[in-house]
């Protein structure tokens, strides 16, 4: 799956690299969502999903292969 | 809703606790079961409406509809010292909406990310060591609460403000003060303007001997004057002190009246993460509930509320919710608890989460570790419990070893 960030949602709770660090991370100087990676394979598929359902600021995004949210 | 409900089936708040020292008030659940979104009042007979549901409280906590300002029309206040307490002039970030919240609270977040909380673990382990070994060195019996949970989340707050530790007792006998609901308006002003002093001087000296801590940095960015940073200061203080000490010794409680659990624990120390999170949800000791303030009509779920009414998320029974958390009355520390809301939710969600894992962790696994008698030293049913403060937890936990 693809996966997309929204800085200037992102409250740097933390609960994403917490759920799936392989594929995000945190800025040390704003403390805030970066993207290791793009996309997702399906070894980290399920965490992603729990990283979307963690997030307090809805700011991931995750799209399947076929494009469709 | 104007005003006052009339409904017979309106809980007042805060609700009586039942015979489980671990559960939520009975009454919650209640309302729960009757309706996610229910009416309730408050100790002045305002009307509020009580959100107990997981999914309904999410809802709320992501609506930008919903206020955390104390200052908006309709925001709840449990007792009149906590009036005095939210009303105050420099709100801090928790008590302010985007984009000013955003703006302050993002000064902080690098201070809080996940891997600098990692970083911290050798010195939090150090810190925990410490305090066990003063504890130990008196001799049993002791009072975990004062003697360990206390303690450990004070000097690792200290350490990352940049608060000297010799203080310690000074600001926590002031932030106590600031958490119990009987405290009167007075005291709470008071109590305030004491730790603003406070806080005040050392932004002060911070500024003329600048140092890395996080409020040496914070003065040093130039962007806030040390009011500013004196509101910054008192939250982190306030905000990382008492919830994480609760915790300590409230979920220490309740791994000894599980006994299984907690030899597996023992034995099996990689079961702590999700122990915590288990705790977390089992305990949600931040109990009266989250305050918002309605700024539109918002329909949640089919219950409308109205522009001024105010909200209670009651996060204990968020993490009650049998929508998400099968038998949620049993402590499992095997679950998968960690869509818990016991840190909130929305942008206001708890900053300095990764810390608060790592100090609970760390401070748990030693215990267990290096005390393998640990026990109580009084009866169960002698415990007295945190009713009145704005943290839940046990008020003195005398043990031995």
């Amino acid at each position: 799956m693809r996966v997309g960030v929204d800085r200037d949602r992102c409250c740097g709770a933390g609960q994403c690299v917490m759920s799936a660090p392989a594929v995000f991370d945190q800025s040390e100087s704003d403390g805030l969502v970066l993207l290791r990676q793009g996309w997702a394979g399906s070894a980290v598929r399920g965490d992603v999903e729990l990283a979307v359902a963690l997030c307090p600021a809805n700011a991931i995004s995750v799209e399947d292969d076929a494009g469709k949210a | 809703m104007t005003g006052t409900h009339t409904d017979e089936s309106t809980v007042t708040l805060p609700a009586a606790r039942g015979a489980c020292p671990f559960a939520p008030p009975p009454a919650y659940g209640e309302a729960r079961r009757r309706s996610p979104v229910s009416p309730m009042s408050l100790w002045d007979g305002t009307a509020v409406w009580l959100v107990t549901g997981h999914q309904q409280m999410r809802t709320v906590l992501l609506d930008k509809r919903f206020s955390a300002d104390a200052r908006v029309p309709g925001f709840p206040f449990l007792s009149p010292g906590r009036k005095q307490l939210l009303t105050k002039a420099t709100p801090s970030f928790l008590r302010l909406d985007d984009p000013e919240h955003s703006r302050l609270r993002r000064m902080l977040t690098g201070d809080f990310i996940v891997k600098r909380a990692e970083a911290q673990r050798p010195q939090i382990q150090r810190i925990v060591d410490e305090v066990l070994d003063r504890m130990t060195g008196h001799g049993s019996p002791a009072d975990l609460v004062r003697d360990f949970a206390l303690q450990v989340p004070s000097r690792v707050i200290c350490l990352l403000l940049g608060v000297p530790y010799a203080d310690h007792q000074f600001f926590e006998s002031q932030t106590s003060a600031l958490v119990d609901l009987s405290t009167p308006p007075e005291e709470i002003k008071a109590a305030m303007a004491e730790l603003t002093g406070y806080l005040t001087r050392l932004a002060e000296r911070k500024r003329r001997e600048p140092d890395d801590s996080l409020l040496g940095r914070l003065v040093a960015r130039g962007e806030l004057d040390e009011a500013e940073c004196a509101a910054m200061g008192m939250v982190l203080l306030v905000a990382g002190h008492e919830t994480t000490a609760n915790m300590i010794a409230l979920g220490t409680l309740a791994l000894l009246r599980h006994p299984e659990q907690m030899a597996r624990l023992r034995a099996e120390p990689s079961l702590m993460k999700g122990a915590v999170e288990e705790l977390m949800r089992y305990l949600s000791v931040v109990h009266f509930g989250l305050p918002r303030a309605a700024l539109e009509d918002v329909e949640i779920d089919g219950t409308l509320i109205r522009a001024g009414e105010g909200v209670l998320c009651m996060l204990s029974e968020a993490n009650r919710d049998e929508a998400l958390f099968q038998d949620p009355e049993r402590l499992d520390i095997t679950r998968d608890a960690r869509r818990h809301l016991a840190f909130g939710f929305g942008v206001h969600q708890c900053i300095g989460q990764p810390l608060a894992r790592a100090e609970m962790q760390i401070a748990l696994e030693t215990l267990l570790r290096r005390l393998p008698g640990l026990r109580l030293a009084v009866p169960y049913e002698e415990l007295e419990y945190r009713t009145d403060k704005a943290v839940y937890g046990v008020r003195e936990l005398p043990v031995t070893w």
